[in-house]
């Protein structure tokens, strides 16, 4: 680097300016806002609003989508990312153009595709309906439009990382004989360990704050398909302020703890890379 | 499918046919219902559906403030990436993982917080508002909804190809006596754009489809501040999936011919990143 003039000095402290200031008016003042908003009226009406009968059904269904998507995600993300990157077959550019497809999915088509596969007017909705099964407005459609807004998460991070490696050590290990599980627990999870907490990551935090595609196939059902973003929005358009607030402030406590969590992930993935 | 190169690690057909298997049922067969039931409306009817003025107005409203907060992104995001990329300061990691933010946060939260801050009796809404210029419940209210959920896009598409960047081609303009300003727009700017346009795009075709955050602070006046994704809830809540499903694809094509463009630059990038280093 050469040596820094007056002039390039006054760029360099006026740029960090403008980005520190973009950054706390774009980002941090928001999340202050929703602590301060939720604490207006004291601890003790945030308390109730946190524990309330409703917030607590809503913190168990976010809960329980968020885990199925992570599950189902980290099945298929594993298994696509050996698929993908172990072996060489027609049709492989389509299949990952597929899988990238629901990223780009606006949420609210998301949870319409659903809809219109399982709701009322689907071919199928007869059949659904002799074996008693609900899909559309109850905790099962929730838990596939979560899985599909997140379904790439996990498998875009791992395949990257495998196709760096190249296969040479799964190879050498099926020539001497090891089973595929073996080979995929000793010799490649090892590699890929950090990329799939990163993806989980990642996962968790897209599943638990899905709004848009869960709020077209939830049917707003209180206490039964309303998961917590979708509470907030009720509370908020009944104009009760500091209990939505009170429930947005579990999620902003959720975020950071993705986002220190991500940030620990990556430190420690690229140590060891 | 078949192998056209056989491989000696075992697991093509179980993990393949997992994947495929949930693929199909979690995006195949929903998508393709939509398809499906496209193809059982007139020709006539889509378009008619379409050219409704509230629809047109709302494709309009979608895509301006898309546009604009997506460029807004990209001139931030050039900036922020480069702050982090080239000098040292305080807070600069804390900074580096605030940036990540709009992915991690809940959009409906985002949306009642900028709702907050930018109403009439909010922080920076109070202070606008002495102005005469109201933000939120109008589009500039939705532009900043917009910003706040792009803004990742384009820092880190931009971030590693900053790093990547010879320092030598630098430092020859130096020498060669070129001014630091020259040195930014003819040697280290070329290096940026593809990577500035690809995150554009992405921040773009984000921003069109998005409806969490925007939903609380657009107020949703027809011909106004009402958004594309918002018409279609509205037609749905209404029980009118035929108008909801087609306008849904427009927007759908939308998306795609941006994600296609993108990919074209994005493989133009590769190249650089991958052959300059």
């Amino acid at each position: 680097m050469y040596k820094e003039t007056t002039s390039s000095k006054i760029v360099k402290w006026s740029l960090i300016g403008i980005s520190i200031a973009f950054v706390v008016l774009m980002l941090l003042l928001p999340l202050i806002t929703v602590i301060a908003e939720a604490f207006k009226q004291g601890f003790d009406i945030y308390a109730k609003a946190v524990s309330d009968n409703y917030t607590t059904k809503a913190i168990w269904l976010t809960l329980e989508a968020t885990l199925l998507a992570v599950i189902i995600n980290t099945v298929f993300g594993l298994s696509a990312a050996w698929s993908l990157t172990k072996f060489q077959f027609k049709g492989k550019k389509i299949l990952t153009t597929l899988i990238d497809l629901p990223v780009t999915v606006s949420p609210i088509i998301a949870g319409l595709i659903f809809l219109l596969t399982f709701g009322r007017q689907s071919p199928i909705y007869p059949l659904l309906q002799d074996w008693d099964i609900k899909i559309v407005f109850a905790v099962p459609g929730i838990v596939l439009a979560t899985i599909f807004v997140t379904f790439p998460f996990i498998s875009r991070e791992l395949i990257p990382v495998l196709e760096a490696r190249g296969n040479d050590e799964e190879e050498a290990a099926a020539l001497m004989g090891a089973k595929g599980w073996t080979i995929f627990r000793k010799i490649t999870f090892p590699h890929i360990k950090w990329a799939f907490l990163y993806g989980v990551v990642l996962c968790a935090a897209r599943a638990m704050g899905e709004f848009g595609a869960v709020s077209v196939i939830s049917g707003h059902l209180r206490g039964k398909t309303n998961t917590l973003p979708l509470h907030v929005e009720i509370l908020f358009n009944e104009f009760q302020y500091v209990p939505a607030f009170a429930v947005s402030s579990i999620l902003v406590m959720l975020a950071i703890v993705i986002l220190i969590a991500r940030s620990v992930i990556e430190y420690r993935g690229r140590k060891k890379i | 499918m078949k192998r056209t190169n056989r491989s000696v690690i075992p697991g093509f057909g179980l993990t393949t046919g997992i994947t495929l298997a949930i693929l199909g049922v979690v995006v195949l067969i929903p998508l393709a219902s939509l398809v499906v039931f496209t193809a059982q409306m007139s020709f006539d009817e889509i378009i008619e559906t379409i050219t409704r003025d509230r629809v047109l107005s709302s494709f309009r409203v979608s895509f301006t403030t898309a546009f604009i907060a997506s460029f807004i992104n990209a001139v931030m995001g050039i900036i922020l990436a480069w702050v982090l990329v080239k000098y040292t300061f305080p807070c600069k990691r804390l900074i580096d993982g605030m940036i990540e933010l709009p992915f991690a946060l809940p959009t409906a939260v985002a949306g009642i917080a900028l709702t907050a801050l930018t109403a009439d009796t909010g922080l920076v809404g109070g202070f606008f508002a002495k102005f005469g210029i109201k933000i939120a419940f109008t589009q500039i209210g939705i532009t900043v909804a917009l910003v706040f959920i792009g803004i990742p896009f384009v820092v880190r598409a931009v971030q590693p190809v900053l790093e990547k960047l010879d320092p030598a081609y630098e430092e020859a303009a130096g020498v060669l006596g070129a001014s630091r300003s020259r040195i930014f727009w003819k040697v280290i700017f070329p290096e940026i754009v593809p990577a500035a346009l690809t995150g554009f795009g992405l921040a773009f075709g984000r921003c069109l489809g998005e409806y969490g955050s925007v939903v609380f602070i657009a107020g949703n006046k027809p011909f106004e501040t009402e958004i594309a994704p918002l018409i279609i809830m509205s037609e749905l809540q209404e029980y009118d999936y035929a108008s909801a499903t087609t306008i849904a694809l427009v927007m759908l094509v939308a998306s795609f011919v941006t994600l296609f463009l993108v990919n074209l630059i994005q493989t133009r990038n590769t190249k650089i990143l991958k052959g300059g280093a």
